[in-house]
């Protein structure tokens, strides 16, 4: 069975002081190979948690994890990981950053040597492939942490808010850049986001996560990605239902983070 | 207090000359700040201050020990040397009163030079001739040719018709002269302003010494022996201290075991000055060669064992946890991941540990030691040898500023992304 299957995953945390917090609550889903989901939730829902779970970095409490038909047990190269910013390993050049997969698999430049230079071509690096990571603007940056997580070929891409840190236009160059390799690779991608936005346009299923536990709050299939390959992404936001699903969604968050507010004076 | 001044007054000086006679706008980007008070980045040094300090220093030097490397008119009044007399006026027993001339020849106190050959002159109190050093001061017994002697009660009541008597002092041309409790006068040449050579030589001196000890050696032992000794001393101990404390530092930054068992070892080292070491580490060892690579060794270890644990917390989970979802193994992640990021940290540390090394090692040689620049130093002081004191101060300080300067150029070229992330 190819696919990503999580069922009945839980996460708690015990505090020192006898407390614990419930971060994953019987959180079930199925991921089918190639499709991109992104999730969305106020702080403290969990996402996070469920992605490093889900990379291996973290082993939950309770629950399955199945990919392709085996367990996930501790980080592999068959789920790689887009880091916000800061994973980028500054002693190497861009190429050699993103060549470390293979290069760590024992691999020569004979073998990778073409993938990883289609790759920066593909992310528009091509004239930077021997330039320092600090030489490089935050976006060229991100656009390195894509290039080396692809040329790992992992089954399954995992993202965690990777564009945060970017400005508005750079941010909506590279969420092009991210249905377009999406589409080309055919990965399954799992994208955490705080943009509504962000999680409509690149999101083919949008994940809503509620807080204290962390839990699946709603689950959407949405048209917008598959809409927005090669297409200027400002277009696809023109479409009526595309208001109207962010006007939803927006209004559900903040429901979730009022009804945290009222708890905390509660418990105050 | 006099050198103070003036250096002081240097500096106001040139600043207001150099600020009127050079352009003083900011460069760059800094012409348009409009606040520069309190913004650092605004502040560069300027380089002519650099000049002109470095400059003031050497005249201040220079002019304070009658450097003959500075032209006479720059020089400070340095102390008397020729001849100089006074009159001393003295009373016997039987109440009579006689005044006569004393020639003083005041000479370079390193030469030596006999009494001036005088004309005693009328009355019982009989002209004297008397040499003294520059710098120096001596006792003359003026009554000694005299015809009414001690026995009869002579007493000098007054010099150059101002009375004197024991505790009080009379200035005199060129020279003070005060008097002694038995009734002897003490003649004291000016010193001036200048500083004896024993005290602080005159640059050319230091310089003249420097041939002389780079030609001859000192104490047995060329001067490139003395330094070669030191450094070779210093870059062992480092290395052996950087060996053993890199690895270790590691371990402490990996292992819960390690971080435990050399926790409290280390963070009671660590505030323990290599100095206080040198007493046991002489007891233990000798004063050989062993005893002060141990105690360079000792210095070095804690400082590089605890930058290396620093570079290892430091890493970034991310970058840890990037590298094993690409795939990486324990050992891939321990070469390509950990130890490049923790170089910065490492080569900090480095300096540190070779500066403390630098500092250690002449203070061990200071105690005891065969050959080193702090050998060389301590040697000499003790036979009053100021000019090597001097160059040897300067050496060290030079060898201790190139080593940071090469650690730098090593940083530079080998962790150029340091503090650009």
């Amino acid at each position: 069975m190819s696919g990503l299957s999580i069922s009945n995953l839980s996460m708690r945390f015990d505090l020192p002081n006898g407390d614990y917090v419930q971060a994953l609550q019987d959180v079930t889903l199925t991921l089918a190979q190639g499709e991109l989901m992104s999730v969305l939730g106020p702080s403290g829902c969990g996402k996070t948690t469920l992605l490093n779970i889900v990379a291996g970095f973290l082993a939950p409490t309770s629950g399955e994890l199945v990919l392709n038909g085996h367990e996930v047990r501790g980080p592999d190269a068959e789920r790689g990981m887009v880091f916000q910013q800061g994973a980028l390993f500054e002693w190497m050049s861009v190429r050699e950053n993103v060549s470390f997969g293979p290069r760590m698999a024992g691999k020569s430049e004979r073998e990778w040597g073409q993938n990883v230079d289609h790759l920066l071509d593909i992310v528009g690096l091509q004239d930077f492939k021997q330039k320092a990571i600090y030489e490089l603007s935050g976006g060229m940056q991100q656009r390195v942490a894509l290039a080396r997580c692809l040329a790992n070929d992992p089954d399954v891409i995992l993202m965690d808010e990777p564009l945060g840190a970017l400005d508005a236009l750079t941010r909506e160059k590279m969420q092009s850049l991210v249905l377009k390799l999406w589409k080309e690779t055919g990965k399954t991608i799992i994208l955490i986001t705080h943009s509504v936005e962000e999680a409509l346009l690149l999101g083919e299923r949008l994940l809503v996560m509620a807080p204290r536990p962390g839990r699946i709050h709603k689950e959407y299939r949405l048209p917008f990605a598959d809409l927005g390959v090669g297409e200027d992404l400002r277009e696809v936001k023109k479409h009526p239902e595309f208001a109207q699903r962010r006007e939803e969604i927006l209004g559900m968050i903040w429901d979730m983070e009022e009804e945290i507010m009222g708890r905390q004076e509660e418990s105050a | 207090m006099i050198p103070l001044l003036i250096y002081l007054g240097i500096f106001i000086v040139s600043f207001f000359i150099v600020r009127t006679v050079t352009d003083q706008a900011q460069k760059g980007f800094n012409a348009r700040k409009t606040v520069t008070f309190g913004d650092e980045s605004a502040v560069k040094p300027n380089r002519i201050a650099s000049v002109i300090s470095v400059l003031a220093l050497f005249f201040l030097w220079g002019s304070f020990t009658g450097s003959s490397l500075l032209p006479g008119f720059l020089h400070m009044p340095g102390a008397f040397v020729g001849t100089t007399t006074f009159e001393y006026t003295a009373r016997a027993d039987d109440g009579t009163e006689d005044s006569a001339t004393v020639t003083v020849i005041v000479h370079p106190a390193q030469d030596k030079t006999n009494a001036p050959e005088v004309d005693p002159g009328e009355g019982w109190a009989k002209d004297d001739g008397a040499a003294i050093g520059a710098y120096r001061s001596g006792l003359i017994r003026v009554d000694k040719n005299d015809e009414k002697g001690r026995e009869v009660g002579h007493t000098v009541i007054a010099v150059n018709g101002q009375p004197i008597s024991p505790g009080v002092d009379v200035f005199v041309n060129n020279a003070r002269i005060g008097m002694s409790e038995k009734g002897t006068l003490n003649f004291e040449p000016d010193k001036g302003w200048q500083m004896e050579a024993i005290w602080l030589p005159p640059p050319e001196k230091v310089v003249e010494r420097l041939g002389e000890i780079a030609s001859e050696g000192y104490r047995d032992s060329t001067l490139y022996e003395h330094l070669g000794y030191s450094l070779f001393r210093v870059i062992v101990g480092f290395f052996f201290g950087a060996l053993v404390g890199i690895p270790l530092g590691y371990a402490m930054g990996l292992s819960n075991w390690f971080r435990g068992w050399f926790d409290p070892i280390v963070e009671f080292m660590r505030p323990v000055p290599p100095l206080a070491l040198i007493p046991l580490i002489i007891i233990w060892f000798g004063i050989g060669e062993t005893g002060k690579i141990i105690l360079l060794f000792l210095a070095a270890l804690w400082i590089m064992a605890i930058a290396a644990r620093a570079g290892v917390s430091g890493v970034a989970i991310s970058k840890v946890h990037a590298a094993y979802s690409l795939g990486a193994s324990k050992r891939q992640i321990m070469r390509y991941v950990i130890v490049p990021n923790s170089l910065p940290e490492i080569f900090t540390g480095a300096r540190v540990a070779m500066g403390v090394c630098w500092g250690t090692v002449v203070a061990a040689e200071l105690v005891a030691a065969e050959q080193g620049a702090g050998m060389m130093i301590m040697v000499a002081s003790k036979f009053q040898l100021t000019d090597i004191v001097i160059l040897g101060i300067i050496l060290i300080g030079i060898i201790g500023f190139g080593i940071d300067i090469l650690m730098r150029m090593a940083e530079k070229w080998l962790v150029p992304w340091k503090g650009r992330v």
